[in-house]
């Protein structure tokens, strides 16, 4: 047996703003399993995502995260993606300036290191022939960090990261919006050739529909910023038949979201000063 | 003003006539630059209090040793030209032209490159009819001065049809505080030719305050087509003054790219008077402030000509406590019709106390034209940090990645390779830390 990743998340409890959003969440994911946590919007979905990859908006209140036994929250946001994390982004930024081939090659040796970069030639190599799986057009090499690329590219660009920096755990944050359903297919393709008893994948959505194309083995549902229920597969297709209303009666919830929101997802303004890092 | 300035002032100014003989008519003309020195008021900068600089540091004229080969120029310069010498170089050593080379087949064509000291000699009335006449002497007290205590500079002529293929290079370096550093350029762009002008402004490392007060100034006749790229790496002791202006007849065009990488105080304007009809501007200034320095950086452009064209663009980025203040100025004058200009400033701060101001100002005195201006002043921003740092990227190499994503789209617009190198490598060691 491959010795896969485990990341174990205990009692999480993390806030934007003042307001709590993860209210204590607990939920254990290993290597070679795929889980998804479905909700509806303002659950605390993407806040989740947000915390465990260490986006400096969310602040942890309390609980756990550990990656292979080491202290995720501890970690600084790029020690966390060396360390194996890498989040697949709903709202990807914008770099101009900054070629995707440059900022690629600048991830890929991050991980190498000083002294062991990889060549020009082996990372074009190995850029074509994934842009190829994902039927990306070659001269979004060239371009700009997701300056002008449209919804789907932006999120084809999400799933190229992760396959040329073959992260241990990957969470994919709504990856599936915006993508009509020919590139749904191929970034549900490029995500299943990536799955191997050393990884392990946590899928956020609200569509059960991405999950007919990557099969989950657990489904979580997600509420008030806790997980309220989990089975199998046969989860996700109950609530594409039936929707949420069921989940909700059964446990007594009678407003699903919370921090008073109307949407769970942060977005930030672009090319405006924003706040600093502490 | 201190009576020490106007002592150092006049010390300079003497030893221009104690150490050369120069036309009469040019002495004439410093002379009567000099006596407006003490007259005008320094100029009137927004934001930026000049009036408590220190402007000293203007040393004495002083004959340079003439090289005979690149090779036998002082270290610094023989390094930075290397062993293959542009064919068409000239190099300014403190207070003179040290050396100056152009090719027998421009020479062939007509194409004139000289010191200016030595065109004034050769070619009187075509430098007595341009010299100080795009930037005017009476402007501020530091034209004035500039005016009368220029020296060395360069003395460019490109004759009618006449296409320049190869960039003509100047390297103006300042060695000793001692001596004046003041270069006049003064390119001169006959109808319907075409020439690139490639310039570096550089000094040795020095205690002493140095100020450099330089002027560039543009002639292009009609259909000319002028590119002047200038860039600056002075050290810290060095106070930059720059006026750099272009005079558009019809048809003609000027590019103008600035990168400014010098380490001390600086105020330069660069400026297009488009009096031709389908005259076109375009101009692009990068800087990059660290410490404790002061910029202050216009972009100008004036439009007379009908169908007449300007773009400007300044990116800026400060860190530590640099402060930049960023105009830029666009003039359309009635009758100006059909006239276009466009601007942009944009200023990156990389740390709390950094400052950039950015002040786009459009005066439009015409219906009939098209104008526009866009800018901005914002930290590094937080999100994309994130963003980077979520694929392994340290938090230092992603703001590196940033800056430079800043600055990249105006450099890779450049259109020599040599010079889009010079720039980055310059950038990378002025903000990679």
């Amino acid at each position: 047996m491959a010795q896969g990743p485990v990341l174990k998340i205990e009692d999480l409890r993390s806030s934007i703003e003042g307001k709590e959003i993860l209210k204590g969440l607990s939920l254990e994911i290993k290597g070679g399993e795929v889980h998804a946590i479905m909700g509806p919007n303002g659950t605390g979905k993407s806040t989740l995502a947000s915390t465990l990859m260490g986006h400096p908006k969310y602040e942890v209140q309390g609980g756990s995260v550990t990656l292979n036994g080491e202290d995720v929250l501890e970690m600084g946001v790029d020690e966390r993606a060396l360390a194996g994390l890498f989040l697949a982004m709903q709202y990807p930024s914008e770099i101009s300036g900054v070629t995707n081939a440059d900022f690629l090659r600048s991830a890929i040796n991050a991980r190498r290191g000083e002294g062991n970069e990889i060549s020009l030639i082996k990372f074009i190599r190995k850029m074509e022939e994934k842009m190829k799986e994902l039927e990306m057009d070659p001269q979004f090499m060239h371009r700009y960090l997701n300056e002008g690329f449209s919804g789907g590219e932006k999120k084809r660009n999400e799933i190229l990261q992760m396959m040329i920096l073959e992260p241990s755990v990957v969470i994919l944050d709504e990856i599936d919006s915006g993508l009509d359903i020919d590139a749904l297919k191929i970034v549900a393709a490029g995500v299943n050739s990536m799955r191997a008893e050393d990884r392990a994948f946590l899928i956020i959505t609200h569509y059960q529909r991405l999950l007919n194309y990557i099969k989950p083995d657990f489904v979580h549902v997600m509420m008030q910023g806790r997980i309220v229920k989990s089975g199998g597969p046969e989860l996700a297709e109950r609530l594409e038949a039936e929707g949420y209303d069921w989940v909700k009666e059964e446990l007594g919830i009678e407003d699903e979201t919370v921090g008073n929101e109307d949407k769970d997802d942060f977005v930030m303004p672009m090319n405006t000063a924003a706040p600093k890092f502490s | 003003m201190t009576t020490d300035t106007l002592v150092m002032e006049t010390t300079s100014y003497a030893s221009i006539a104690k150490a050369k003989q120069e036309p009469a008519w040019l002495s004439q003309f410093r002379a009567e630059a000099f006596a407006l020195v003490s007259q005008l008021a320094l100029p009137k900068l927004e934001k930026t209090r000049i009036d408590r600089w220190n402007l000293g540091g203007l040393g004495e004229y002083r004959q340079g040793k003439q090289a005979a080969t690149a090779a036998e120029l002082p270290g610094d310069l023989a390094t930075l030209i290397g062993e293959n010498p542009s064919p068409n170089l000239l190099v300014q050593h403190d207070s003179s032209v040290v050396y100056v080379r152009i090719s027998p087949e421009l020479e062939k064509q007509g194409v004139i490159l000289k010191s200016l000291e030595q065109a004034a000699a050769d070619h009187p009335e075509l430098v007595q009819k341009h010299l100080m006449q795009a930037v005017k002497v009476n402007e501020n007290r530091l034209t004035a001065l500039h005016a009368a205590l220029w020296n060395g500079g360069l003395f460019l002529y490109v004759p009618k049809n006449v296409v320049v293929e190869e960039p003509i290079q100047a390297i103006y370096y300042s060695e000793s505080p001692a001596s004046t550093f003041a270069p006049h350029v003064l390119i001169i762009a006959d109808t319907n030719s075409s020439v690139t002008y490639v310039d570096n402004y550089l000094s040795a490392s020095a205690e002493e305050p140095v100020l450099h007060n330089g002027a560039i100034e543009v002639f292009a006749k009609p259909g000319a087509q002028v590119r002047v790229a200038t860039v600056h790496d002075l050290g810290k002791h060095v106070t930059d003054i720059n006026n750099r202006r272009a005079v558009l007849e019809n048809d003609a065009r000027i590019e103008w790219i600035v990168g400014d990488l010098s380490f001390g105080n600086c105020v330069a304007e660069t400026y297009s008077i488009l009096n031709g009809n389908g005259s076109s501007s375009d101009m692009k200034v990068i800087a990059v402030g660290i410490g404790d320095q002061r910029m202050d950086y216009t972009t100008r452009a004036v439009h007379f000509g009908k169908a007449s064209n300007s773009d400007m663009i300044t990116r800026a980025v400060m860190r530590d406590e640099a402060t930049a203040i960023i105009n830029g100025i666009t003039k359309i004058e009635h009758g100006a019709t059909k006239a276009d200009g466009q601007q942009t400033e944009r200023v990156l701060m990389l740390s709390p106390k950094a400052r950039g101001d950015a002040n786009p100002i459009l005066l439009i005195e015409e219906d009939d034209v098209k104008a526009g201006h866009a800018a901005s002043v914002g930290q590094v921003n937080a999100e994309q940090v994130y963003y980077l740092m979520s694929r392994g990227i340290s938090k230092a190499e992603a703001e590196k990645l940033i800056i430079y994503g800043f600055l990249y789209p105006v450099i890779e617009e450049i259109p020599l390779e040599t010079l889009r190198e010079q720039l980055s490598s310059l950038v990378e060691r002025k903000i990679g830390r």
